[in-house]
C-alpha cells in the first residue's frame, strides 16, 4: 500500500501559488485511485499557518510542516533538508510536488537523498490494475513515454495547467511539525532577492490568456527594402499592452541578440519558447513572422488554439500544425488587431 | 596556495535537434528508430555550460574544465570533431547509452562515479555545471543527483549568470518564474550550476584550441570504461509520437480589416 505525499511551498505572502493547488488536486484524483493509499500533506515556508488551512479539507490525513525564517527563501541546502525530514517523516512512497522553480531544483537531490527514482514533468496519470503510469515527454516534448516503477520511494513533479486548482473547506486535521536543524554548510548560500525587469518592460505573463511569439521576420527588409526594427518594436510591445498577452520568441530572433546584433531590447533568451526554450501553457496562441519548427511545433505543444500570421500560405511548419493561417503582412494587421483591442 | 577553479562540466550528444525522431521498441527497452545513424550535437544547453566553463576558466588563472560525457564511444569521437575546436577542455569519456530512455539515478552514478576518479580533481575548487535539462531525457535532475553523490549541497538550476566577486564569493542569476531571476550569494565552491542558456555565443572554431584538445581527446576516448546502465528503473508501458495534426484554414486574399477583426474577436472571445 502506498502512502502519497503531497508537498509544496509558500509563496512571500505565506500563501500556496496556483501551481502547488494544481497539483494537489493530481495528488488528491492520485490517492483515491490508488487502491488503500494513505495521503498525506507536506509544507516548508517561512509561516505555513494560513496555507495549512487552505488545504486542511483537502482529505489528508495528516500535514507535516518545516516552517522558519530558513525555510521562506528558495536555497537548495535548507530546502532540502526539510523535504528529506518531511518525506521520512510521512513515510512516504510516492512523492507529488509541483514542477516550481524551487522544487525543480531540489526534488532530485531529495530523491538522490532518499535513495528513490524521480519523474519530473508529469503530465498525467492513469491507475491500472492498482498500479500507476505516468505520462511525460521525451526529447523536448516530441515523444511522450507511459511508464510505471516497481522502486520506491517515487518523487514526481506535476506540470502546471494538467489538472485544475483546488479549492475547499477548511476542516480538522492532525499536524505535525517537523523539527530541522541547519548548520552552517546550509547556509554557505543566501538568497539576496528578485531581479526583474521594470513593471512596464515585462514581456512574460504565465496567466497570460494569449501567447505572442514573435519570429525573426520582424527584424528582416520589408516590402519597401528596409528594416524597420524601431516600427516593429512599437507595434509589438503596443499589441502586447493592449492584448495582454505573454510574448515568446523564436531562437534565432534571441541569438541575435546575443550575437551582439541590434534587436529588440524587450526580448532575452527568456522569452525564448522552443527546443531550448520554454514550452508555457497559454489557452491560446498567436505567432507572427516564424518560420522554424521550434515555435510551431515544440513551443505550440501546450498552447491550445492555435493561429499564425505569415506571407507563405504552403509554410510546412504553420500548415498543420496552427489552426488558421492568416496570409498577410504583419507589420500591418498586428497593428490592426492591436488597434481593435 | 592554488587559485582558479576546478569546473567539470556534464554534458553529452543529443540526436541534432532538426532530425525527425520515432521511438521504436528496442530489446532493452524505448529506443530511437535509427539511432546510431542519427547525426549527434552537443546537448544544447551542456553546450551553454561548456562555453559558459571555459569563459570562467580564462578569467580565473589556474583554473581548468573537464567535459564528462557519456555516451557510446563511437560517437563520442564524432561529436569531438565538432566541438574540440571550440574551447578548452579535457575529455573524461564514459562508454554508455546517451539515450532519453535510460534512467537519471543509473546516469548520475556513472557520472559522479568518473568525476571521483579524475586524479588531479581538487574537490575544494570544484564548480560541477552541467545543463539545466537535456533535450533528450528533458528532466533536468541529473546535475542535483551527481551533486548530492559528490556532497554538493549549494545548487543552483537554470542559471543565466555567475559573478566571482573580489573575495570570491560567486552570485548566481537563476530563472524562475514569470520571467524574474531569482539572485542568490555562495561563498565559493564546491557548488553545483545546471546552466540554461547563459549570456554567450557560440565561441568560433580556433584550430590552435582543437589541437591542444586532441592530445588528451583520443587517450580518454580508447580507455573510456563502459558504463552498465540497466534501464531496470522503469518500465515504459508505451512511447509515441503525439498525434498534433491539425485542420489549418488558410485565410488570404481577404481584406485587411476583416482579419483583424477576426483575430480581435478571437483574441477577446
Amino acid at each position: 500500500m502506498d502512502t502519497i505525499l503531497f508537498l509544496a511551498h509558500t509563496e512571500s505572502d505565506g500563501t500556496l501559488g496556483r501551481a502547488a493547488l494544481e497539483t494537489l488536486t493530481g495528488a488528491a484524483d492520485l490517492a483515491r485511485a490508488l487502491p488503500g493509499a494513505t495521503f498525506m500533506a507536506g509544507l516548508i515556508g517561512g509561516d505555513v499557518t494560513a496555507a495549512e488551512n487552505a488545504i486542511s479539507g483537502c482529505g489528508a490525513a495528516k500535514i507535516f510542516t518545516v516552517a522558519g525564517a530558513d525555510f521562506a527563501m528558495s536555497r537548495y541546502a535548507s530546502d532540502a533538508a526539510a523535504l528529506d525530514a518531511i518525506c521520512r517523516a510521512a513515510g512516504a512512497t510516492i512523492v507529488v510536488a509541483p514542477a516550481t522553480a524551487r522544487f525543480n531544483r531540489v526534488m532530485p537531490g531529495v530523491a538522490q537523498r532518499l535513495g528513490g527514482c524521480i519523474d519530473t514533468h508529469v503530465a498525467g496519470f492513469v491507475v491500472v490494475d492498482g498500479a500507476l503510469r505516468i505520462q511525460r515527454g521525451y526529447y523536448r516534448q516530441r515523444m511522450v513515454g507511459t511508464l510505471t516503477r516497481a522502486a520506491r520511494p517515487w518523487c514526481l513533479t506535476f506540470d502546471g495547467g494538467v489538472f485544475a486548482a483546488w479549492s475547499g473547506a477548511a476542516a480538522a486535521v492532525p499536524t505535525e511539525a517537523v523539527a530541522v536543524t541547519l548548520g552552517d554548510a546550509q547556509r554557505r548560500t543566501t538568497v539576496v532577492g528578485f531581479q526583474a525587469p521594470p513593471s512596464d518592460a515585462q514581456t512574460i505573463r504565465p496567466d497570460a490568456n494569449l501567447l505572442f511569439v514573435a519570429g525573426v521576420g520582424w527584424t528582416k527588409k520589408q516590402s519597401d527594402g528596409q528594416v524597420h526594427l524601431d516600427e516593429a518594436a512599437k507595434i509589438i510591445l503596443g499589441f502586447l499592452d493592449r492584448s495582454k498577452a505573454s510574448l515568446g520568441s523564436s531562437k534565432s530572433l534571441v541569438d541575435q541578440s546575443s550575437e551582439g546584433q541590434n534587436v529588440f531590447s524587450f526580448m532575452s533568451h527568456l522569452n525564448q519558447v522552443g527546443q531550448t526554450g520554454a514550452t508555457p501553457r497559454h489557452p491560446k496562441g498567436l505567432a507572427a513572422c516564424c518560420h522554424g519548427e521550434e515555435p510551431h511545433v515544440v513551443g505550440w505543444r501546450f498552447i491550445g488554439e492555435r493561429r499564425a500570421i505569415n506571407l507563405d500560405p504552403n509554410c510546412g511548419w504553420a500548415q498543420g500544425k496552427a489552426d488558421v493561417l492568416y496570409v498577410a503582412d504583419a507589420f500591418a494587421l498586428v497593428t490592426k488587431v492591436g488597434e481593435l483591442l | 596556495m592554488s587559485t582558479g577553479f576546478h569546473i567539470v562540466v556534464c554534458g553529452s550528444l543529443v540526436p541534432d535537434l532538426l532530425q525527425t525522431l520515432e521511438p521504436v521498441a528496442g530489446p532493452t527497452g524505448p529506443a530511437l528508430k535509427n539511432e546510431m545513424m542519427l547525426p549527434a550535437v552537443l546537448d544544447p544547453w551542456a553546450g551553454h555550460a561548456l562555453f559558459e566553463a571555459a569563459h570562467l576558466a580564462a578569467k580565473h588563472p589556474g583554473s581548468k574544465v573537464w567535459l564528462v560525457s557519456l555516451g557510446p564511444k563511437a560517437k563520442l569521437q564524432q561529436l569531438m570533431m565538432s566541438i574540440a575546436q571550440k574551447v578548452p577542455f579535457e575529455l573524461v569519456a564514459i562508454d554508455g547509452s546517451a539515450s532519453g530512455f535510460t534512467d537519471p539515478v543509473e546516469v548520475a552514478a556513472a557520472l559522479a562515479g568518473a568525476i571521483e576518479k579524475i586524479p588531479t580533481l581538487d574537490r575544494s575548487r570544484l564548480l560541477l555545471f552541467g545543463g539545466c535539462a537535456s533535450a533528450s531525457r528533458d528532466a533536468g535532475v541529473t546535475v542535483q543527483m551527481v551533486g548530492e553523490r559528490l556532497g554538493i549541497t549549494d545548487q543552483f538550476l537554470a542559471a543565466d549568470e555567475v559573478k566571482v566577486g573580489a573575495d570570491g564569493t560567486l552570485t548566481v542569476l537563476e530563472r524562475v518564474e514569470g520571467g524574474q531571476y531569482l539572485v542568490s550569494e555562495v561563498v565559493g565552491p564546491p557548488c553545483a550550476i545546471a546552466w540554461a542558456t547563459g549570456n554567450l555565443p557560440e565561441p568560433p572554431n580556433n584550430p590552435q584550441v582543437g589541437m591542444q584538445n586532441m592530445r588528451t581527446l583520443m587517450p580518454s576516448l580508447q580507455k573510456a570504461q563502459l558504463a552498465a546502465l540497466s534501464a531496470q528503473g522503469g518500465t515504459f508501458v508505451s512511447v509515441e509520437v503525439p498525434k498534433q495534426e491539425r485542420k489549418t484554414r488558410i485565410v488570404k486574399d481577404v481584406p485587411l480589416d476583416e482579419m483583424a477583426r477576426d483575430i480581435a474577436e478571437w483574441i477577446k472571445g
